[in-house]
């Protein structure tokens, strides 16, 4: 993909100015670094997995490309336009779902509120309406479209919030926690279609999430902050293989068959053979094994991944 | 006019003992202090407006010296701070989180609590009430002082009266807006009898003008009424001026107090049997 | 511009069509609003039961001035106070939900927060207005009754304004709503009564916070009675400039306000 950028990001800062109480009564002025010279460059079409831990900064980042909060230093572009200067304009580009806070009418039907952004958002009618019909279909959202958005279940309201948030048809998409709170089945339901949104509209999603599945199973790319600063930013699969290099290989062999080489630990005829990324495959060890039944390979999460990221940080 | 704020807090507080409850409550307006304050301008600033008003009509109807009712100019004056410094207090709209709960339907939940449910409440009003007494109630009667002068209780028996009178004017408040609230286990939207409640109680209390201005019949009419027992009763002892005597001011009250609070008890109970059968 | 509007009125409608749905509320809730500017009313009825005149104005004077500051004061309560809904929005956090959309906050503050049922605070006074209008000598002709009308537009303009104004606030002291009141709701108070029972003091603050071009500067004009200000004869006529200027006041407070919120985040 070339071509512009759709998100440019460059040293950005923001300081908020926090009074803390000292003591009884007096109170002194902190600067907080929210975001600290953070440079950020997403294509056209990319799906950004974001993450970091709480207080990393990542709402703050999201409210300034939104236009909510303005930076203290740095430049911004989103779809060439700067949210700072021309808010209207950038937001007729961009949708934004924050997990914790409704953007649709709570007293009025979900339908109702699809039809008021769309004055809102000025789309043509046909356009919203073709929109409209297709995830509809896609999300399932037929059977509660009348029904009134504060009797919806959260699951429900996810996936109308996420509707909401596309009907106008955006260059970029912020999903803040859009997973959050949802059951399996929810959560399978928007991650599919945050995929095929991504892939047939060619949208470009960032999607702030605690749920590590989330982003292994949509996001191509990882970028991760702490205390303001950007700390990765890369390939799903590259973060792994700087993070969690080591790999177990869980073989079942025959019965009385010795154990392999290699194995750390031993269970009948299951047997544990750790192994390093980089310095070999599994299919090239079991390709020294003789009497193989069955095999798994283990590998640390995502979750554990981000672990050891964090803590390599706080080392920092 | 709309709905005051609920205030914050959880439900934690139901295991508490009620005298923790009427403080806990008490803490937690004490940190509305910028609020506090804000409202304590906007009460000073009426209670100056509406003195100006009253006092233009005294010059015209009364003469200086003159008499409206059993009130001289002094007492009106008097009557205007200390009113508006009872506002906020006695008023008609501070809500509870009450009907919050109700309309969400959480309070289903505190029928499963070992407390006395109006019990509760009542503790958690007065904390509220003893806050906003001291923070709201002194500040506009203070410094509508620095202009004006106040005729002051004639001795201590009076202040005490009056202090007594206080007590039991919250205790009607509080019963009065309990049972508008509970409505809401009947009523879909507690908004419509709230603000109708609202608007009866501040004119017949003496909130609008004293009760000393209405016309006889109206006035009477309004003494059958429990409203006049917020705010017209405890000023009308503090300036030595209850119709009757202070003693009957106060019986008053006090039976007001008393039938108000039991029907508050059969009301909860009618609406706990409610809630059980329906199913909230 | 025209877009503003447009989104404004679909707002409107949205909410209307909401309320509509709980008709005997709706209904209640119109009913509260007309009964509250009763009260009001009222007041001056039992004032006037003690007294012939206040400061040397009759009742039906007395009358014609509480029309002429509460018909604005309803028609801008239907309209504009709903930016009073500022404070909570910001408050709660929830005021970033209208600067993601493609359109000016205010328009959304206002059509969000409409109701329908403050209507029913235009009605009692625009009945006082017409018999206060009927019973008053005011040597009524076709030029004094546009005065009127051009009063009351003004004089909404006037309000709408000054709720516009005090609610920018909320961006700075979130906990000021009370002082907010205090102008809009106090100074629709104030204007009720002739500022000739005033102080000298209070009486000046009426031209800053300028109450007085709403009713009583017009009021005496058309009453030909000598106003307590002492201002030239022309004064009144000023009353569509002061709107105006003050307007502009109220739309460059917002757009700092909005501009501070972005800036100091929540």
């Amino acid at each position: 993909m070339t071509g512009p950028a759709a998100i440019e990001v460059r040293d950005v800062t923001k300081e908020f100015v926090v009074r803390r109480r000292v003591g009884r009564v007096r109170r002194e002025r902190v600067v907080v670094r929210a975001v600290d010279s953070l440079s950020l460059s997403v294509r056209p079409g990319e799906m950004v997995g974001y993450i970091g831990p709480n207080g990393a900064g990542k709402s703050t980042l999201i409210k300034i490309l939104t236009g909510i909060l303005l930076p203290t230093a740095g430049t911004v572009r989103v779809a060439g336009l700067d949210p700072q200067r021309h808010r209207v304009a950038t937001a007729r580009r961009v949708g934004v779902v924050f997990g914790q806070r409704s953007q649709l009418w709570w007293d009025l039907p979900l339908a109702d509120s699809f039809d008021l952004l769309r004055s809102v958002y000025r789309v043509p009618a046909a356009r919203h309406r073709a929109n409209l019909d297709a995830f509809v279909d896609l999300l399932d959202l037929g059977p509660f479209l009348g029904t009134p958005v504060r009797q919806l279940s959260l699951g429900q309201r996810m996936r109308g919030e996420i509707t909401a948030a596309l009907l106008h048809d955006p260059a970029v998409v912020y999903l803040d926690e859009p997973t959050i709170g949802l059951d399996v089945v929810s959560k399978a339901r928007v991650r599919e279609f945050l995929a095929r949104v991504n892939t047939e509209r060619g949208v470009t999603v960032v999607l702030t999430t605690h749920d590590l599945d989330d982003v292994e199973r949509l996001c191509s790319r990882l970028v991760v902050v702490d205390r303001g600063r950007l700390v990765y930013d890369g390939t799903v699969e590259d973060v792994k293989a700087r993070y969690a290099p080591d790999r177990t290989l869980v073989v079942d062999l025959e019965p009385g068959a010795p154990p392999p080489p290699g194995a750390v630990r031993s269970d009948g005829p299951r047997h544990w053979i750790p192994f390093r990324r980089d310095e070999t495959t599994a299919a090239a060890i079991v390709a020294t094994l003789a009497g193989l039944r069955d095999l798994t390979v283990e590998e640390p999460g995502i979750e554990e991944v981000v672990r050891r990221m964090y803590r390599d940080e706080a080392r920092r | 006019m709309r709905l005051g704020s609920f205030g914050g807090g959880s439900f934690g507080d139901s295991f508490l003992p009620y005298w923790q409850v009427a403080r806990r409550s008490f803490q937690r307006y004490a940190t509305y202090r910028g609020a506090t304050a804000a409202g304590v301008f906007t009460n000073t600033l009426f209670g100056f407006m509406k003195v100006a008003v009253l006092l233009a009509v005294y010059r015209q109807a009364a003469g200086p010296g003159g008499r409206i009712g059993a009130f001289d100019e002094t007492d009106v004056v008097t009557f205007t701070f200390v009113s508006q410094g009872l506002l906020t207090t006695m008023g008609a709209y501070v809500g509870m989180q009450l009907a919050e709960r109700i309309r969400s339907g959480d309070v289903v939940a505190d029928l499963y609590r070992p407390l006395h449910f109006p019990g509760y409440w009542l503790a958690h009003d007065l904390g509220r009430a003893g806050y906003q007494l001291l923070a709201r109630g002194l500040p506009p009667v203070l410094i509508g002082a620095l202009v004006f002068t106040y005729r002051l209780p004639p001795d201590g028996r009076a202040a005490a009266a009056f202090a007594l009178s206080l007590g039991l004017a919250a205790l009607v408040s509080f019963a009065i807006r309990y049972l508008v609230i509970l409505s809401g286990f009947w009523v879909v939207d507690v908004r419509g009898p709230w603000s109708l409640t609202g608007f009866v109680l501040m004119f017949f209390a003496g909130l609008i003008v004293p009760l000393n201005f209405f016309p006889a019949w109206l006035d009477r009419l309004a003494r059958m009424t429990p409203f006049p027992a917020l705010v017209q009763t405890p000023i009308e002892i503090f300036l030595g001026k209850a119709p009757g005597g202070a003693a009957a001011a106060l019986a008053y009250q006090a039976v007001w107090a008393a039938a108000l609070l039991a029907l508050a008890e059969r009301v909860t109970r009618r609406a706990f049997r409610k809630v059980v059968v329906h199913g909230g | 511009m025209g877009d503003a509007a447009a989104l404004y009125w679909r707002l409107v409608g949205a909410q209307v069509r909401g309320a509509w749905q709980y008709r005997l509320s709706f209904a209640a809730l119109t009913v509260g609003s007309t009964l509250a500017t009763v009260l009001d009313l009222l007041a001056i009825v039992v004032i006037f039961e003690q007294a012939e005149s206040l400061a040397g104005w009759t009742f039906d004077e007395v009358l014609l001035l509480y029309a002429a500051t509460a018909v604005p004061f309803g028609i801008a309560d239907l309209f504009v106070s709903p930016v009073e809904d500022t404070w909570e929005h910001v408050r709660l956090g929830v005021f970033d939900r209208y600067l993601i959309r493609p359109a000016g906050a205010f328009a959304q503050v206002c059509g969000d927060g409409f109701q329908l049922r403050r209507a029913g605070r235009i009605v009692q006074p625009l009945a006082a207005l017409g018999l206060a209008v009927s019973r008053v000598d005011a040597r009524w002709s076709g030029g004094r009754a546009l005065f009127l009308v051009l009063t009351v537009a003004a004089g909404t303009a006037i309000y709408g304004a000054i709720w516009a104004l005090t609610a920018s606030g909320a961006f700075w002291a979130t906990e000021a709503r009370e002082v907010a009141n205090s102008f809009t709701y106090g100074g629709g108070f104030l204007a009720q009564y002739p500022l000739d029972v005033v102080t000298g003091s209070l009486r000046r603050l009426t031209l800053i916070v300028p109450l007085a071009f709403v009713n009583y500067l017009p009021v005496t004009w058309l009453l030909g009675r000598p106003d307590a200000l002492g201002l030239p004869a022309w004064a009144p006529f000023l009353a569509p400039a002061v709107a105006a200027a003050l307007c502009a006041a109220a739309a460059l407070a917002w757009r700092a306000g909005v501009r501070h919120y972005r800036g100091a985040g929540s």
